[in-house]
This record gives structure tokens, C-alpha cells and sequence, in this order.
């Protein structure tokens, strides 16, 4: 199996003027690579949900992509407060964002059922207090 | 219906031209919220919102949406205009309330 090639983003936390760079990096580089149009907005999607989750729930964090002629994994690490009910955040339409990232159009609930929906495999580690680190995969 | 018919039709004022004009719309969509039109936006389609704001921006371009159209007078703020033009994505805006100019494209679409 060919060497992944691997992509690593600081996201800064609180500065919604920079969410979205680092997944519009990867979209443009996948695009690049011939990656197909379907699973560049797959991961596009997924991993915008999961940038915008560091930037409002967990003073940033880091993402990293793994790209493999078979699939996309994207792991996002942070050090933010942890995920309480990880079946309640799951559950689409249950929010804990404040209300300006609410006036910006975003806390609706939506982030994680999103992150699942366009991943073909996502898994949540917490632990309160310390952080959360998510990993999807999207198969090719 | 492409985007470049789109600009080319009059019907809506022309914010800025994005790339890939040739691109064919899929559907007109509507919707304000944000988390909601990420998971929901389908890939092509003209997004018809009153949200002007960065994100509505990062959200078009990671959906993959073909345009945006700024409806209800809406404007872009300076940050997502400058976030418009350095992703190239295309936006139009009207005066028309969004059920009018989606339902417009969906015409021209359909006739």
C-alpha cells in the first residue's frame, strides 16, 4: 500500500473569521489529487462540522488528515471540556452553543448527526475535563 | 439552467462572479440556518438565503453549492464579500423575497 499522505491544521479557537480554512485546504488539495467529486464534499462537510465544534465548544484544537488511495480518515483532537452524553450530543437538534454563534446561523444541533451522515465510519473519544478526539474515515 | 444564465438573465444583481459559471444548477434551495443547509444544501444548487455573513460563504463552498443568492435586500458584510471573491464564488442578491427567487429559478429550470 502506497505511504498516506498526511496533512496537519492548528484551529484557532473562538475566531469564526478563520473556520472553514483548514477544511477548504483539504477540499482544494483532494480536488487536486482527482479525489472524485462525492467523497471531496463528503469530507468537506465532515470535517467543517468538526472545525466549527473546536472553534465554539473546545479552544481549538488540531485536525489531521490521513489520504490513501482507499480512504480519507480525519482525526480531530482537542483539549476542550469534553463531550458529557455523547448519545445526546448525537441526538440531531440538541445544542449547548452560546448565543452568538447561534445569531451566525450555526448551534442548531446539527454538527455531530452531520459529521455522521457523511463519514463512512466515526468514532468519539472523551473524557470530561480533558478532550475530545474524533476520527472519521470516508472511503474511495 | 447554468450559473452563467443565470448572471446573464437580468432577474438578479450581480455581487460577484465566482468560478466555474458553466456549472449546471441542480435545484434552487432555501434555507437560513446554517447547520442546516450544511447537511442539507444539495451539491449545485442555487442556495437562496438571507444570511450574509462568513460562514454562509465556507458553508457554499464546502457543500459545493453552484451559487448564492442574497435575498430580502440582504448584503454580504465586508469579511464574506472579501471571503466571495478570494474563493470565487458566485453571488447575486435582489430585493425579492426568497420564496420568489428561488421559485423564479425553479421556472426557468422547468419551462
Amino acid at each position: 500500500m502506497a505511504e498516506a499522505i498526511v496533512l496537519k491544521y492548528e484551529i484557532s479557537p473562538d475566531d469564526f473569521t478563520r473556520a472553514g480554512e483548514a477544511s477548504s485546504d483539504v477540499k482544494g488539495k483532494l480536488k487536486q489529487m482527482g479525489v472524485s467529486p462525492a467523497a471531496v464534499r463528503k469530507v468537506a462537510i465532515a470535517m467543517y462540522e468538526g472545525e466549527i465544534n473546536m472553534v465554539i465548544h473546545a479552544k481549538g484544537g488540531e485536525i489531521t488528515v490521513e489520504i490513501t488511495p482507499e480512504r480519507i480518515r480525519m482525526i480531530l483532537a482537542d483539549v476542550g471540556p469534553g463531550i458529557p452524553d455523547i448519545d445526546l450530543a448525537m441526538k440531531a437538534g440538541y445544542s449547548t452553543a452560546p448565543d452568538e454563534v447561534r445569531n451566525l446561523g450555526f448551534g442548531a444541533g446539527m454538527g455531530l448527526p452531520n459529521m455522521k451522515k457523511y463519514t463512512d465510519t466515526m468514532e468519539i473519544e472523551t473524557e470530561l475535563g480533558v478532550g475530545t478526539t474524533i476520527t472519521m474515515t470516508v472511503n474511495l | 439552467m447554468t450559473v452563467k444564465e443565470l448572471l446573464d438573465s437580468g432577474r438578479f444583481e450581480v455581487v460577484n462572479i465566482g468560478e466555474e459559471v458553466e456549472r449546471e444548477i441542480t435545484t434552487p434551495f432555501c434555507c437560513d440556518l446554517l447547520s442546516i443547509a450544511m447537511g442539507r444544501a444539495p451539491a449545485g444548487c442555487a442556495w437562496v438565503t438571507v444570511m450574509g455573513n462568513m460562514n454562509t460563504l465556507a458553508v457554499a463552498a464546502l457543500a459545493d453549492a453552484a451559487c448564492i443568492i442574497m435575498a430580502e435586500g440582504a448584503l454580504l458584510d465586508d469579511v464574506a464579500m472579501k471571503k466571495a471573491k478570494d474563493q470565487e464564488i458566485t453571488v447575486l442578491r435582489t430585493e425579492d423575497p426568497i420564496f420568489e427567487a428561488a421559485l423564479w429559478i425553479y421556472q426557468q429550470m422547468h419551462d
